[in-house]
């Protein structure tokens, strides 16, 4: 099971405490989807993808990245299960949507960076070490369910 | 691999960055978990931006220091992966909302290549 010390839980309900899901979520999924062109594939029915500019500029994309994020906030409230949080949407991911898992850890990657560039110096490590640990646990709930 | 504009922008980067080289590379590496590497972040930063000059002559450029990260260092390469995601994060905290989706995009190309460069004499 994975330890959380009063620390690190206080980091995690900081940074969502204080996030403005729409804008977060939005420039995370659009970045992901800009730096790692290749996770376009899973959405092909979302419009025009044809560019950086069309895909930051994407309502679609800018709602489903809200989503996301908003997501999140299952496993900052059940920080002692994520594993068992994310059962559901782990076999929706693999069984439905077909994503493949090396892809969670992408946009964790891309989330890390722009939560990175919102808080500028106060992201310290030891800030940034809490974060990256929980998208871990997270990107590893969401790919337990895949057989 | 990487476009004219590509290269442009990262020179440019880390043409503003160089006056804080020393901070930079002393970030990236205590988001390792290192503590007293300050002045050897500085040198890894300077590196990455000698080679960001003219990213086409970089197996000339990192000759030497592909010598010695293969035979004396011997460096897992897994981490140059770690150093190169901090290094990205930490620019992400220096340049705020200038660290676009474009210049990350290069950015992970560019060290993304440069590692692998200094990783060629492993093998």
């Amino acid at each position: 099971m994975v330890e959380w010390t009063e620390q690190e839980r206080s980091i995690i309900t900081n940074i969502f405490a204080n996030l403005d899901y729409e804008d977060v979520g939005s420039k995370a999924l659009s970045r992901c989807l800009i730096v790692y062109p290749w996770t376009q594939r899973y959405f092909a029915s979302f419009g025009n993808l044809y560019n950086a500019d069309a895909i930051k500029t994407n309502p679609n994309i800018a709602a489903h990245g809200t989503k996301v994020l908003h997501g999140l906030d299952r496993a900052v409230k059940n920080m002692d299960n994520i594993k068992a949080t994310y059962a559901e949407l782990s076999v929706l991911h693999s069984e439905k949507l077909h994503v493949d898992p090396d892809n969670f850890k992408l946009l964790a990657d891309c989330l890390t960076i722009v939560i990175a560039a919102k808080m500028g110096s106060a992201f310290s490590p030891d800030v940034q070490a809490t974060f990256q640990k929980f998208l871990a646990v997270v990107v590893s709930a969401l790919g337990r369910q895949y057989h | 691999m990487l476009s004219k504009k590509e290269k442009k922008l990262i020179r440019e980067i880390w043409e503003r960055l160089s006056p804080v080289a020393e901070d930079i590379g002393a970030d990236a590496l205590l988001s390792r978990g290192s503590a007293h590497l300050s002045s050897h972040g500085k040198k890894i930063v300077l590196a990455i931006a000698e080679g960001a000059k003219d990213i086409s002559q970089l197996t000339v450029t990192l000759a030497p220091l592909q010598t010695l990260h293969a035979y004396q260092l011997r460096i897992d390469p897994t981490n140059f992966k770690l150093l190169s995601h901090c290094m990205l994060v930490t620019l992400a905290c220096y340049l705020g909302e200038g660290f676009t989706p474009e210049a990350h995009a290069a950015m992970d190309k560019f060290l993304s290549a440069f590692a692998a460069v200094l990783a060629e004499k492993y093998r």
